[in-house]
């Protein structure tokens, strides 16, 4: 497009392990809470969500009845985004707001699935005492859960967000397809303003053991994102909530709300990596974004899965030869691994950062993670899957 | 760009130039449009598994040699490959070179089935004081249930149908439940007219016919229970129609910008001349009993298009009370007296409700509508609801001029799309 627009993120909404909202994330806020829990859940740690009451977001008891833990946080996460954007109960721009939410599937009853497996009731000869264990023992209301596009439904429901009302899913590429394509569509007028985000609910046993069949898990004493190589690496997962205001600079402007930051660009692709096309990838999509030489302050979103860990640290490395001075920040060491939510998490983040003029400092022993103690202008935003779909987004400091 | 390629609003028209379909019907356009211009049904009595105890036992499955042992995201996968292929062939665009653009494809649950989660608790050993979880846990941990992942990962089916068919960037894996089929068409759309691309392969796919797939929908009362004629079950717009018809099948088309599909000679099936959607906050079933929802989505298609009238309306006509009621009152609004004289029928009369597919399969019904100047029947129309006063081309296929058509689609979680299909004369008058 020609006249492309400005994009601004006008509204932050966090949730995690660390607390809840700006206050709770802020880049110089030292040492937060990690909430991990090595004991349910042996021998995989994760991070737990904080403390929260859901009712001061989703008033209603019946409401939050309806949903999963990870709808109430993704609702919860979406109403913050919304008050501190100034938006909550605008009536008439919450009517145009267009939703694009990263899901996966929600929760399973496993209480459910327990007693069915357990009384061998869905064994190949005993397919009719299945029929009748599903009949009287699945509740709509937990299919509802579990449908992706919920949670994206509940935040319309909720908090009247209702412009349109999009799902990706995907993993942690759907999270970056959800902000690229809001991106995308307010730069090209095609919307004006968009709730933009994801969220995990990391304490499941169905979740992980989705993510166990692929062998993706880390199930060793904790350990940052970028030590845990020599275990054959794998990740945490984080419970987060993380939604954004994304606008378009005029509609922020008219209505006089001040920006954390600019989207200057968001890229993404899926490369071949068994074909050894990663490295190749990253180059083309970091190019693609002409960011300028110098201090690049980077929020990655590596998972501490392997390879892809260690090959995105060695393109990141890879940048000085070119004159970029590289200081790197693993958020998932912190928060652990938000799948869906992570890069929207990690977008947020480096908004805060943007806005605050500080980037956090390193969490990591082993010396990857260096000081920056440059004028923070950019941050580049990393978003590669554990196992598929390579994503990048530049911010910038509004001036 | 020649200002006859562009629409009246300035940005660049989008046509479609190829189009795939798999149905209970059979495998393809001929088969489908033939079945569908007869009145055939696809709906049938389930075989795939016991039925015992259920309250409904019948459905519009997709047979199939090749997936088995049958699992949603084999085939899936396996229909949405056919629905793509055919769709290429007929764009020109099987050069095996790979598709110059992205893919947009509409998927179902990515979740665990019976036989899945049975194969794991049978090979995990048992974990002191651990859950059934636990148990499969342990399974997973061995390694040799990596081939199971695919099921579980939510992207699995566009990256598959990406290694096939060589699209570029990203793919998309979209769920907006039974709207899906019509948003992945309008993100092609809209890709388009922001210049990122000259076309896009844009798609859905469902094949949740499981015994949890169905119970699930039955505990809603979504379901007919009329089992006993399974063909006699979907009844759109009749005032005894008692719920949908669960379906599988895929739908796919190529959506080109219109410089580019005549720069390389490509036939014109359709345009697509408008897309609206709006969000409902009422209920996760239920739309608002205003309608509001509903009418803005039709609403935006319709201003989207430039147009005040259509000349048949694709209904999403489901069968269930709800939304067949609310599909008209909606319609009406809307299209006002003109709806008298619009004919509107359901493809799901024959084909059952194809859930998250159905927004594309009947974007392609609606491209062959246009196409062929035949309106496709709604079967089952015998005791005619007296509230819904429509021409539904009642039970046998019509001969009409049809130069724009309207296709609505409506899923739970307040998802509402509409699409407005126009011939290249109406997109240019």
């Amino acid at each position: 497009m020609s006249s492309k627009r400005d994009v601004w993120i006008t509204g932050i909404g966090i949730l995690s392990c660390a607390g809840e909202g700006v206050a709770a994330h802020s880049p110089d806020i030292g040492e937060a809470p990690s909430r991990r829990d090595h004991g349910k859940l042996s021998p995989y740690p994760i991070h737990r969500l904080c403390d929260v009451d859901f009712s001061t977001q989703i008033a209603k008891a019946s409401e939050q009845r309806q949903m999963g833990l990870w709808q109430r946080t993704g609702v919860y996460a979406a109403g913050l985004a919304l008050a501190d954007a100034g938006l909550a109960g605008q009536a008439e721009i919450l009517n145009s707001t267009d939703l694009v939410v990263a899901a996966g599937n929600g929760e399973r009853d496993c209480s459910f699935d327990a007693k069915v497996l357990e009384g061998g009731l869905c064994d190949g000869a005993a397919s009719g005492r299945l029929n009748e264990a599903l009949l009287t023992g699945l509740r709509p209301t937990l299919y509802l859960g579990e449908l992706s596009n919920l949670l994206a439904g509940n935040i319309s429901i909720v908090h009247h967000a209702t412009g349109s009302s999009r799902t990706f899913k995907g993993e942690e590429s759907a999270g970056v397809s959800a902000v690229e394509n809001a991106y995308r569509r307010i730069a090209a007028g095609q919307s004006d303003v968009c709730l933009v985000g994801g969220a995990l609910n990391a304490d499941r046993e169905d979740l992980l053991l989705g993510y166990e069949l692929g062998r993706t898990l880390w199930s060793h004493p904790y350990s940052p994102v970028w030590s845990r190589k020599a275990l054959g690496g794998g990740f945490v997962p984080g419970s987060v909530g993380a939604f954004l205001v994304i606008e378009a600079r005029e509609h922020a402007q008219a209505r006089g709300h001040k920006p954390y930051a600019a989207i200057r660009n968001v890229v993404s692709d899926r490369s071949r990596r068994e074909w050894g096309t990663l490295a190749s990838t990253l180059q083309k999509l970091f190019t693609a974004l002409d960011v300028p030489v110098g201090p690049l302050a980077v929020m990655s979103g590596a998972s501490g899965v392997e390879p892809v860990t260690s090959d995105e640290l060695a393109f990141l490395q890879s940048l000085e030869a070119s004159g970029h001075q590289v200081a790197i920040r693993a958020h998932g060491t912190r928060l652990g691994h938000g799948v869906e939510a992570h890069f929207p998490a990690g977008v947020c983040l480096a908004a805060l950062a943007l806005a605050e003029g500080c980037f956090p400092p390193p969490s990591d022993e082993n010396g990857v993670e260096t000081p920056f103690d440059e004028e923070l202008s950019r941050v580049l935003v990393t978003g590669l899957g554990h196992w598929r779909g390579e994503g990048f987004a530049l911010l910038e400091r509004v001036q | 760009m020649g200002l006859q390629y562009l629409d009246k609003k300035g940005r660049p028209l989008v046509a479609v130039t190829g189009m795939g379909v798999v149905t209970s019907l059979g495998r393809g356009k001929a088969v489908n449009w033939q079945g569908l211009t007869s009145g055939s049904s696809g709906i049938r009595h389930i075989t795939r598994f016991p039925t015992d105890g259920l309250r409904t036992t019948i459905a519009g499955t997709v047979e199939s040699a090749a997936s088995q042992p049958y699992s949603a995201y084999e085939l899936a996968s396996e229909i949405a490959e056919d629905a793509i292929a055919e769709a290429l062939v007929q764009a020109g665009l099987d050069t095996g070179e790979g598709f110059d653009g992205p893919l947009f494809i509409a998927t179902p649950p990515s979740e665990f089935e019976w036989p899945l989660l049975s194969e794991l608790y049978r090979n995990g050993s048992p974990v002191e004081g651990g859950t059934a979880y636990a148990r499969m846990l342990a399974a997973a941990r061995t390694g040799k249930f990596e081939g199971m992942a695919r099921h579980l990962e939510f992207a699995s089916i566009a990256s598959r149908l990406q290694d096939r068919f060589g699209t570029k960037g990203e793919p998309i894996s979209l769920c907006t439940a039974c709207a899906s089929g019509a948003t992945a068409i309008q993100m092609g759309v809209e890709a388009i007219r922001r210049g990122e691309t000259q076309m896009a392969l844009c798609g859905a796919t469902d094949a949740t016919v499981h015994p949890e797939g169905l119970v699930r929908f039955s505990l809603l009362s979504a379901l007919s229970t009329k089992n006993d004629t399974p063909e006699k079950a979907s009844k759109p717009f009749s005032r005894n129609r008692d719920g949908f018809v669960i379906a599988e099948g895929a739908g796919a088309v190529v959506v080109e910008s219109l410089a580019s599909a005549e720069a390389r000679g490509a036939a014109v099936l359709g345009i697509v001349l408008g897309c609206g959607e709006k969000a409902d906050d009422y209920h996760r079933t239920r739309s608002k009993p205003d309608g509001s929802a509903i009418i803005g989505a039709i609403r935006g298609a319709m201003v989207d298009a430039g147009l005040e009238t259509v000349d048949y309306v694709n209904a999403h006509g489901t069968s269930t009370p709800e939304n067949d009621k609310m599909e008209y009152f909606s319609l009406r609004a809307v299209l006002g007296n003109t709806l008298d004289r619009t004919p509107v029928s359901s493809n799901k009369s024959m084909v059952g409700h194809t859930l998250i597919a159905a927004g594309a399969v009947e974007a392609v019904f609606s491209l062959l509508t246009l196409a062929n100047g035949i309106l496709p029947p709604t079967v089952n129309y015998d005791d005619p609801d007296p509230e819904l006063p429509l021409d539904v081309v009642p039970n046998t296929s019509r001969a009409a001029e049809v130069n724009s058509v309207l296709s609505n689609s409506f899923g739970f979680g307040g998802q509402n799309a509409c699409l407005v299909f126009s011939s290249l004369k109406e997109a240019v008058s």
